[in-house]
């Protein structure tokens, strides 16, 4: 059961595939290797595989092929001992809502084996950690979005999974409790909780991820750190150039092979995308360019590369699509 | 904030060990929301048996109107009606205690993804439902049985055959808590109003409640045509169990049951299964 995994790898999967009824090929042979302690994002548009995936890690969605090992253990052949090991935060609100704030955990604690009173301490002890306490009586149902999401993040975290999977989980959350969470997952991850997230919002997977797999259409198309993700691009500066000129392409072939330490340059809705290493001036450099092709710019905005460059780069279209 | 230094809350047992806890602790927040809701559970458990026993067994007698005759007849009849309204409290408790909830539970709350991860066999957590059913079905027994015995105007006659009793009671909670979890995994919030309006009315209405299965000898096909309905066998079963009546075989009640039973469990388990894990 644990023979392809080291004490450091907390998910492995080989060649995990998974396909629908219909020939929907949803996850298209997955290696993934996530390690103790870090988090890790699968970052992809919406219907890319990430929950399909997420869903194959948490014993919800079966595999057609291959393997997933989770904390040692076998999804597909142990799903019930693998259960045991996982904490999960589903994308929609599964809190109980026959029972009240505290109940959802008690109950959780009591799922997974804790004594009564192991429970119930561990249940205030949560509430307090998850500035829940106030509504430890209430409903579930007179929870707010952000207080629903943050219960069902201690309640996910209660037994000591050994990983953490939170799938999309600041969808829908207003900005504010968008960062509080982050804030939530930061801590966890600072007592050494490992977790998984799926996500569609790239400041999210930049900013929390240590490692970051990018996929699309069930493939993963790269992995590394948000970092080197970035650094791949191979220019320091993104210059997205608006026009409504007719030939893109052609423009974008000329800024190319013109503007000292161009990269590379491609056509986009809006205009045309150049990527500098060096952006010093680059502006006037362009506006030169466009000038000597008879193009009209109607703006010009300056970027750091952004794991959307990278997104494109691998890709050929936007995240946001 | 705390770091984690106890290494793990949760005991380090055998997957078997897990699985039974989870399931006990499944059964015990069934069991709490019941108590919670016992001012809801109650009256809706109470309400129907009461006003059924009150007309045909307070209202007509008394007005002269008796189905069943008058005096030792209509005394047979009140009598006759105790099994009926038991079986009838069975069935409805079944439906509404696991049906109603699993259908809200996949279809608007999707509250069952975080119940299937709990740390046992997915058909477990199913089962767990039928086992919560049949308890609350048979709660629901012994509170409706005072009304059947003390409402009626006229006596009633029971004969208690305690082994039928003990036996046959939890078996028809256990089928009717089955027939809930079939019914809960093949209807949907859009499909609900048809459980009710289209299969749960003709199984009240056919399934000798006001008269033993033996008297519908004169219509044949629809003596025959009600054999396909499962609370005749529950009915009958608590008539054999509490009367001298004449009932369908003992030989007939146990296996279809038993049967009946496991058809349904093997149908719920296997939708359940299809519609938690993709």
């Amino acid at each position: 059961m644990t023979a392809s995994t080291t004490t450091d790898e907390v998910i492995v999967t080989e060649n995990l595939t998974k396909v629908y009824p219909g020939d929907i090929l949803a996850v298209d042979g997955l290696d993934l290797s996530v390690h103790r302690g870090e988090i890790f994002g699968l970052l992809g548009p919406n219907g890319a595989g990430k929950s399909t995936t997420a869903g194959m890690l948490t014993t919800r969605v079966l595999p057609t092929s291959g393997r997933a090992i989770v904390g040692g253990v076998d999804v597909v052949a142990h799903p019930a001992q693998a259960k045991r090991l996982i904490g999960v935060v589903p994308q929609s609100n599964t809190l109980d809502r026959a029972l009240t704030v505290y109940e959802n955990l008690y109950f959780h604690g009591r799922f997974f084996g804790m004594s009564s009173k192991q429970s119930k301490t561990e249940s205030l002890r949560l509430l307090d950690q998850f500035r829940l306490s106030e509504r430890a009586k209430a409903p579930v149902l007179a929870l707010s979005g952000g207080m629903a999401q943050r219960l069902m993040v201690a309640r996910a975290v209660m037994h000591r999974p050994s990983i953490l999977f939170l799938d999309e989980p600041t969808a829908g959350l207003d900005p504010q409790s968008r960062i509080a969470l982050w804030e939530i997952l930061s801590e966890l991850h600072g007592e050494g909780q490992t977790i998984l997230l799926t996500t569609h919002y790239m400041e999210e997977a930049d900013q929390l991820c240590h490692r970051l797999a990018i996929i699309d259409h069930g493939r993963m198309l790269a992995l590394d750190t948000p970092e080197r993700l970035k650094a791949s691009v191979g220019a320091d500066t993104i210059v997205t150039i608006s026009t409504d000129t007719e030939d893109r392409e052609a423009f974008a072939t000329r800024l190319r092979s013109s503007i000292p330490g161009a990269t590379g340059a491609s056509a986009i809705d809006s205009g045309v995308r150049l990527e500098v290493q060096g952006s010093h001036g680059v502006l006037p450099a362009v506006i030169a360019v466009a000038d000597e092709a008879g193009v009209a710019i109607s703006d010009l905005r300056l970027d750091e590369p952004s794991l959307e460059t990278v997104f494109i780069k691998l890709t050929g279209k936007d995240l946001r699509e | 904030m705390t770091t984690i230094e106890t290494p793990l809350l949760i005991p380090n047992r055998s997957a078997r060990a897990a699985g039974v806890t989870a399931f006990r602790a499944l059964l015990a927040r069934d069991l709490h929301v019941l108590a919670r809701n016992l001012r809801e559970f109650i009256p809706r458990t109470l309400l129907q048996p009461l006003l059924l026993v009150f007309v045909f067994a307070y209202v007509f007698p008394k007005i002269g109107q008796g189905i069943g005759g008058s005096g030792a007849a209509a005394s047979a009849f009140s009598t006759m009606l105790v099994a009926g309204v038991v079986g009838l409290a069975v069935l409805f408790q079944g439906i509404q205690s696991v049906a109603l909830p699993l259908v809200t539970e996949f279809g608007v709350t999707r509250e069952i993804e975080d119940r299937v991860l709990a740390p046992l066999p997915v058909d477990f957590v199913a089962i767990e439902k039928i086992t919560s059913g049949a308890l609350q079905s048979l709660f629901s027994a012994i509170i409706v049985f005072p009304i059947a015995y003390f409402v009626p105007a006229t006596p009633v006659h029971l004969n208690f055959h305690w082994l039928i009793l003990l036996t046959l009671t939890p078996l028809a909670c256990l089928m009717c808590g089955a027939l809930g979890l079939m019914f809960g995994t093949v209807f949907s919030p859009r499909t609900l109003p048809m459980l009710f309006g289209v299969v749960v009315l003709p199984i009240t209405f056919l399934g000798c409640i006001y008269y033993p299965w033996a008297a519908l000898a004169p219509i044949k096909w629809l003596q025959i045509a009600v054999l396909a309905n499962p609370l005749v066998y529950v009915t009958e079963g608590f008539r054999a169990a509490l009367t001298n009546a004449p009932t369908m075989s003992l030989w007939v009640i146990y296996p279809m049951l038993i049967g009946l039973t496991a058809l349904f469990t093997f149908i719920g388990l296997r939708n359940f299964r299809k519609r938690v894990i993709a």
